[in-house]
């Protein structure tokens, strides 16, 4: 219980260094692990997160949905108007039968979706209906539907300006197309954003993409196994794990994980239907208080605000929208068009944010986990008054695992596999992007990879001995300051997008591009 | 006119069997060519790593420069020896469709191929590839046993 709590506490503690209840913790180690790594990582923190002054409104949060909009409008609502060809690209209706072999686009939208659907759609929704009410559902619904115009965007560029090399073997993502693009719009500067992209993209993958993972891992363990022990422990098994995928090279882990983490995800939706369906009178009720509550606030911490606020800050988490990671993933899809790939991608944040996350928000909204109070019909908040008092005092993870076991006792079990596999398949995807920005930092070569994978196995440890409220933050901090570079040079880069746009939809309306016979 | 059979390899014995067949019947006829095909099952919709995403092109590439050296190569060679005009071709894809669409695509008549492909568990729940093109190829199927 004590770590559902710590967890419930995490965000809402953001600009405190460390969580006082760390030093309850009788593990030295871990207490020490959590100290220094705060006191570090604070500053960082702070910058990324600094409210606009004489308000409570952090600025990264805007700087994510303002582009968001800008290219939703850039691109004259392309997530809506392309939305149909985004499907049939996907089926592989103008995919040439001559090319089967490659890299398709289903291949890679499941690529990088492994990356992105994880704990940000199981833990990071708890979180933010827990602190913003179930209004928090409603902006992240809309994060989600205008960040498919950035993802759009940002993996267009990847496909266009990838280094392919001799050997047949291609890189891309935004250190690659900033360099690229601002040499190509004779742009000064190209190389230090790109540089400085790739520093953030190393933080982020040890951060939301490692240690956020291997902590949530760490206590969904706890929880199962019903007792208390050092984080050190999950820690070095997960990164040995770790290590022997990428150190060992044993490709049958990593792969075994890749048509396990699709089912676990099907399974986790197919849960969440079965609870809705037979909650089905209850639906248009759950649909009532995130409207109401969007608008309102329903009395829960930061009122509308709070919730506004939890609502973007989870979306932009958990689907990575204008982050870039993605673009790295989507960078190695065989296509003469590379607008197509944007296409694709687009429907990351829809399935991730908008479908996913919306079912977790539902199911814990319908199952009645937070405390209403019967008079007012207003939320009531914890003794804290940080967030909404539950059933059991859960919040996070545990807080997911206990609605979905209210509708399906069992449950809980395969959403504690499905945590951990998740944990594994995001840590895996992230390695391979922190990888991808190290080596253009550093070059490639057999050792500089080597040094990175170390790095990246011993802050598996750190991040599963570290308590949740200084690690969250950095994780985010780190993953959010990738935006901040990406979504700067996004803005100079984002005509070139529209002139392959404009040809395509042209070719396309004229007959030029058209559907292969299969 | 000038008939063209394709012959779907699949490097074991009975393809080889139905490589055979093939030219029996190729030389009773009067003007006949031979496709030699080779399909490696490939499917757009399966789930891999980042890493591997990386590496495909190259993967393909290797994919297919093995099967043309050890299947197709040796096996059209085979066949201009024995006086024929043969080409060869190494597909991605899945193995009756692929084969299906290559006959159509170059004009083949007829297509043969060897009886098993696929055993086990993996037929039962999927078929195998000789009952599928059996089933929805365009042109007559030869099955050799």
């Amino acid at each position: 219980m004590k770590n559902s709590f710590k967890l419930g506490l995490a965000t809402a503690l953001a600009t405190m260094a460390s969580s006082p209840l760390a030093a309850q913790d009788a593990m030295t180690f871990d207490a020490k692990v959590n100290e220094v790594f705060a006191n570090i990582t604070g500053p960082f923190v702070n910058l990324i997160f600094a409210p606009f002054p004489g308000t409570d409104f952090p600025w990264i949060v805007m700087w994510l949905v303002v582009a968001a909009t800008i290219f939703t409008l850039y691109f004259g609502f392309v997530q809506f108007r392309f939305f149909k060809h985004a499907i049939q690209l996907v089926k592989g209706d103008y995919s040439d039968p001559n090319d089967a072999g490659e890299v398709s686009h289903f291949q890679a939208l499941a690529t990088a979706l492994s990356g992105t659907v994880g704990l940000g759609n199981i833990a990071g929704v708890a979180v933010a209906v827990g602190i913003g009410g179930p209004g928090a559902t409603f902006w992240m619904i809309l994060a989600g539907l205008l960040g498919m115009a950035s993802k759009f965007t940002e993996c267009t560029l990847g496909v266009k300006y990838r280094n392919e090399y001799p050997d047949g073997t291609v890189s891309g993502g935004p250190m690659y197309y900033i360099s690229k693009g601002f040499d190509e719009l004779g742009l000064p500067g190209g190389k230090i954003l790109a540089v400085l992209f790739s520093i953030f993209c190393i933080l982020g993958a040890l951060g939301g993409g490692n240690m956020f993972q291997a902590n949530q891992a760490h206590a969904q363990i706890q929880t199962v196994m019903g007792f208390e022990f050092s984080g050190l422990i999950t820690g070095i098994i997960f990164a040995g794990i770790v290590f022997a995928v990428i150190v060992g090279g044993i490709k049958s882990i990593a792969s075994v994980t890749e048509k396990i983490v699709p089912i676990m995800g099907l399974l986790y939706v197919g849960a969440a239907l079965i609870i809705l369906i037979v909650n089905y009178d209850k639906i248009g009720w759950a649909f009532g208080q995130i409207f109401t509550g969007a608008f309102t606030g329903l009395g829960v911490a930061g009122g509308l605000v709070g919730a506004l606020i939890q609502g973007f800050k989870r979306a932009a988490f958990s689907n990575e929208a204008g982050v870039g990671s993605a673009a790295i993933a989507h960078s190695a899809v065989k296509t003469k068009e590379p607008i197509t790939e944007g296409f694709v991608s687009l429907l990351e944040p829809l399935i991730d944010t908008v479908v996913i996350c919306t079912m977790t928000a539902l199911v814990i909204v319908i199952s009645q986990q937070l405390i209403v109070n019967p008079a007012t019909g207003l939320y009531v908040l914890n003794e804290a008054g940080t967030a909404i008092a539950t059933i059991g005092d859960t919040s996070g993870v545990a807080l997911t695992s206990a609605a979905f076991g209210s509708g399906i006792s069992w449950f809980p079990y395969v959403l504690a596999v499905a945590v951990i596999l998740f944990a594994f398949s995001t840590m895996i995807s992230w390695s391979y992007y922190g990888l991808k920005a190290w080596t253009y930092l550093f070059g490639e070569g057999k050792i500089t990879e080597l040094v990175f994978k170390i790095i990246f196995c011993i802050f598996i440890v750190i991040g599963a001995a570290a308590s949740l409220g200084p690690v969250i933050d950095f994780s985010d901090a780190a993953i959010f300051a990738m935006a901040v570079v990406n979504i700067f040079c996004l803005y100079f880069l984002m005509k070139l997008v529209r002139t392959e746009l404009n040809s395509y939809a042209s070719r396309l309306e004229s007959g030029e591009i058209k559907k292969f016979e299969h | 006119m000038t008939d063209k059979i394709v012959v779907g390899l699949d490097g074991t014995q009975t393809g080889e069997r139905a490589l055979s067949f093939a030219t029996d019947l190729a030389s009773k006829m009067t003007d006949c060519e031979l496709l030699a095909v080779y399909v490696i099952e490939w499917s757009p919709f399966t789930f891999q790593t980042a890493e591997e995403n990386e590496k495909r092109h190259a993967r393909r590439e290797e994919e297919i420069a093995m099967a043309m050296a050890r299947i197709v190569e040796p096996a059209v060679e085979k066949l201009i020896a024995a006086g024929f005009k043969a080409t060869g071709l190494v597909r991605h894809g899945d193995v009756a469709e692929t084969l299906n669409r290559l006959t159509v695509k170059h004009g083949g008549s007829q297509i043969v191929v060897g009886r098993v492909s696929a055993g086990g568990f993996s037929k039962r729940i999927f078929g195998s590839s000789t009952q599928n093109l059996v089933m929805s190829a365009d042109v007559p199927v030869t099955v050799v046993g």
